[in-house]
């Protein structure tokens, strides 16, 4: 049994701890479209989907063996190679992008120093998802959708990076666990960085093109804009991943602003898992409220959002806390 | 010159002789036939070679005829009883509406089979455009100098001109129908669009334009309705909308149902209208027989049409905050209307079609307990209507969406024929209810709300108040419903009157015939235009002495404010269409009839 050394079972567990929560991930973005619709329908004074199983709870069963079935179909006029691309990366990368992410103390993918660019460089990519499928789809609607995604990504990603410099400046390290002992040290940064908070968690809405800032799918305008030629399992692949988007960015907002798996005030640290999941299902939650109360604003008016308010705020917001980082250290 | 300096609108006069006086003086008497009606207004027949400069005239008169209201055809091959007429085989008609007169004239033009060529108007009245198409496809009436005239309610490939009398009215008249590989391609092509037929450039200097069919079937297009942008990015350089997808011929069905079986047909016009649209109709129809209706008919028929005034009304606003990407409220006032359907449903059997008015009173009398259901839901309503305001309607990003969108003023609504909350937006007071009372509403004490902008709204703003002074007029109703029968005692009514039926046979003879084949219409013509859900809504009766319409020309609102579309919209963004588009609220049933 020589060749079963501490070294190889520390791998395995970490490679199975990896795996475990790759599912966990996955499957709670696919209950995301159920919870979603429950929750919509219980905010808008209807049942929403309450047939399949006790409470509906098999609905999503329901719709993954629809999808499975389903032709997929790939217009001829599509170019293959990428339209077959794009629902990968708008699945995989903010997939990805999870592994940063401290769970507990003992439970998390990845623990790199680098956490923080990791994510803006996942973030970065998974516009292709959009920008891809538009373009190959060969169709206006959806290259419309494609031009609205790239343009607001281009907008949105400067200050989605720029929010968070506060933090890294405060903590001085990139590193997320470094992240959440800070935040357990100190202040939670909601308080510290709040206009950090806010822009990122505005930013982080464009990012997954969520409601009010799913300009390229714009059901009213682009009937579903960069999506519209794709059906099937393809099509379920962009609609996972944009749950699973919410996932991390909520996720993400828990870590870097709301204390990771620590309670508030230190209390109950015997279950950091439980912390973190209800905090970040209420963020989840948010996200789907936000869909069910506001219109959605015009695209140049989005675009003016982000660069004459949210920008100059972060930037403000950069400039402070770096002089009082400085301040501190002298 | 234009309404922006009317201040208020003087009574209704009907057939008021001022503008004979005028066009007398001015082209003489021997060149205009006067025919007299009971449409309330003037008809005056010009010749042909006089038409351009009596319409020119009739603009530019002081108190000028502002809007062109109605454009339209007869074919007059068949009829029997035109005595004292000029001859025609066809006949093209002008419906004019000054607002400054409050009072309207109709100019007609006749025309000989061999020779269907008139000037077209569209110098003088921009709308005439698409009326001037309809006839066209419908008769094969060629107008010299239209910018664009194909057919616009048929496909392109089609053959024949649909309402001329010896064109088959049903199915069972032609061969079966069938589609070939060959034909659908055939359709398929001949729908395309090719911008040089509209005189639409593919490139401009330094970019080429996308070309975006938007519709017939999109989200937002509220029915089949297709038009098609020229883009420049996501700027709209122009448009070109495209109608027909919904066309029935219900005028042409109206040629081969009797006076009474048509009702059920109008409900279908405007089909959030419901019983709204039986309204014209009946009066109109009520004209030509000359019956004048109890009380209690028009308390119930104004309480009926405002129910569903409101009912239009709350799916438009839960429709059109949908359309600027809010998606909470359209349940919410979907559930309210569920609510007045209870109401109308134990009231007439029906919820959205009920076809419930009649030719000289209503179906029924009201039920027991009537009265318990509208007060629930003159109660239920006003708060719903107030957390609509607060919820969505001062949302600053639904304000930021419609604010100055797609804006108009007075004077070009006017030009394009919108009527209804459209024209009220810009600030002209003119609501048919108050101008032109008509089966009653000068009984009522309501208020007409009106906004200044002309934007998308302003559109939205004036018909949620409208639902509240409508709720007024449904309170009014429930607290004077006058006693009395609901029906007229007229023999020309339908169901005719039974109750003696039985004791004379002369009596029974002529109840048989009148339920056999339907009452007969003395020949005459006679109008009715109402403030329906949309707009002003009108019906053109022509009867020849039969059991049947000779020619019904039902005018619809939506139509003339999709005409307007491309001119209230070049240089806005795709988005700002969408809101413009839900703040028409139109129904293609409407446009097409």
């Amino acid at each position: 049994m020589n060749w079963l050394t501490p070294e190889l079972i520390e791998i395995v567990i970490a490679v199975l701890k990896a795996v475990v929560i790759l599912l966990a991930v996955v499957v709670c973005g696919a209950l995301l479209s159920f919870v979603e619709r429950r929750l919509l329908g219980w905010w808008q004074d209807r049942y929403g989907p309450n047939r399949v199983g006790p409470f509906g709870m098999f609905q999503i069963a329901a719709d993954m063996l629809k999808m499975f079935f389903k032709e997929d179909w790939t217009p001829p006029f599509a170019d293959k190679v990428i339209f077959t691309l794009a629902p990968v990366i708008g699945m995989g990368a903010l997939l990805t992008a999870f592994v940063i992410i401290p769970i507990t103390p003992t439970w998390g993918v990845a623990d790199l120093n680098i956490g923080i660019l990791f994510f803006f460089a996942m973030a970065g990519l998974s516009v292709y998802a959009v920008l891809f499928a538009g373009w190959s789809s060969n169709n206006k609607f959806a290259l419309l959708g494609a031009l609205r995604a790239s343009a607001q990504t281009v907008s949105y990603e400067v200050f989605l990076a720029l929010a968070l410099m506060g933090i890294v400046a405060q903590v001085g390290s990139f590193n997320m666990r470094d992240i959440v002992d800070y935040q357990a040290e100190n202040l939670w940064f909601i308080i510290p960085q709040f206009f950090g908070f806010c822009t990122f968690f505005i930013a982080g809405v464009a990012v997954t093109h969520r409601h009010p800032f799913d300009q390229p799918e714009a059901e009213q305008e682009l009937a579903d804009g960069y999506h519209i030629e794709y059906a099937g399992m393809k099509w379920g692949m962009f609609f996972v991943g944009e749950y699973i988007g919410i996932v991390t960015i909520s996720a993400l907002l828990v870590t870097l602003f709301f204390g990771g798996w620590h309670g508030p005030f230190g209390i109950l640290p015997q279950i950091p898992f439980i912390w973190f999941a209800l905090k970040t299902c209420f963020f989840i939650m948010l996200f789907i409220l936000l869909r069910a109360s506001i219109p959605r604003p015009r695209y140049d008016q989005v675009m003016a959002f982000s660069w004459k308010f949210c920008l100059p705020l972060t930037l403000i917001n950069l400039l402070v806390t770096g002089a009082v980082v400085l301040a501190a250290a002298q | 010159m234009t309404a922006d300096t009317v201040l208020s609108i003087p009574p209704y006069t009907a057939d008021d002789q001022d503008v004979v006086v005028e066009l007398n003086s001015r082209f003489g008497a021997e060149s205009l036939t006067l025919q007299a009606t009971r449409t309330g207004m003037p008809v005056i027949w010009v010749a042909r070679e006089k038409l351009i400069a009596v319409l020119t005239c009739l603009r530019n008169l002081p108190r000028p005829f502002v809007m062109l209201y109605d454009l339209h055809g007869v074919d007059e091959r068949l009829r029997t009883q035109r005595r004292g007429l000029p001859d025609a085989d066809f006949t093209v008609f002008y419906h004019l509406m000054s607002i400054e007169r409050n009072s309207d004239v109709m100019i007609k033009v006749a025309l000989a089979e061999g020779d269907l060529n008139l000037p077209s108007v569209t110098s003088i009245w921009p709308n005439a455009n698409w009326y001037e198409r309809e006839v066209w496809d419908m008769y094969g009436i060629y107008f010299s100098g239209h910018p664009h005239l194909t057919r616009i309610m048929m496909p392109p490939t089609w053959e024949g001109h649909p309402l001329r009398k010896d064109y088959p009215a049903r199915a069972t008249e032609f061969d079966p129908f069938s589609l070939n590989l060959a034909k659908h391609q055939l359709e398929e092509e001949a729908a395309r669009f090719k911008p040089e037929d509209w005189g639409m450039k593919r490139r401009g200097e330094n970019e080429d334009y996308m070309f975006l069919n938007l519709g017939p079937n999109h989200p937002s297009a509220h029915g089949a309705f297709r038009i098609i942008l020229q883009l420049d990015g996501e700027e709209i350089i122009d448009c070109v909308p495209e109608v027909g997808y919904h066309h029935r011929g219900a005028e042409k069905m109206a040629e081969r149902q009797s006076w009474h079986s048509f009702i059920p047909y109008t409900d279908r016009i405007d089909y959030l209208g419901g019983v709204m649209n039986n309204l014209p109709y009946v009066l109109a129809v009520e004209k030509l027989a000359g019956i004048k209706v109890p009380d209690r008919v028009d308390f119930i028929r104004v309480m009926l049409a405002e129910f569903f005034r409101i009912n239009s009304h709350l799916l438009f606003l839960g429709t059109y905050i949908q359309d600027v990407g809010a998606m909470t409220p359209v349940f919410f006032t979907f559930t309210d209307r569920q609510r007045a359907y209870k109401v109308i449903e134990a009231i007439t059997g029906f919820r959205m079609h009920p076809a419930w008015y009649r030719i000289g009173g209503v179906a029924h009398d009201l039920p027991c307990g009537w009265d318990g259901l509208v007060r629930e839901f003159v109660e239920w309503l006003p708060k719903r209507l107030d957390e609509y305001e607060k919820a969505a309607l001062k949302n600053s990003i639904l304000k930021g969406r419609t604010v100055g969108v797609a804006a108009y003023n007075t004077k070009e609504a006017l030009e394009w024929g919108v009527t209804g909350s459209g024209l009220r937006a810009t600030g002209l007071d003119f609501d048919l209810r108050k101008a032109r009372p008509y089966s009653g509403y000068q009984h009522f004490d309501f208020e007409v709300p009106l906004a200044h902008n002309g934007d998308a709204y302003d559109r939205c703003i004036i018909r949620v108040e409208e639902m509240r002074q409508s709720l007024r007029i449904i309170e009014q109703c429930l607290k004077n419903m006058p006693e009395g029968p609901y029906k007229a005692d007229h023999p020309l009514t339908t169901p005719p009157p039974k109750e003696r039926t039985l004791q004379h046979i002369e009596t029974l003879i002529t109840h048989f015939l009148q339920v056999s084949w339907g009452p007969v219409m003395p020949a005459n013509e006679a109008f009715q235009m109402i403030e329906a859900t949309k707009g002003i809504n009108s019906y053109y009766l022509t009867s020849d002495g039969s059991t049947m319409s000779y020619r019904t020309r039902i005018r619809t609102p939506s139509f003339p404010h999709l005409q307007q579309i491309p001119a209230v919209i070049r240089g806005s963004m795709v988005a700002d269409l969408i809101a413009y588009l839900g703040s028409i609220d139109f129904v293609m049933a409407d446009v097409d009839r």
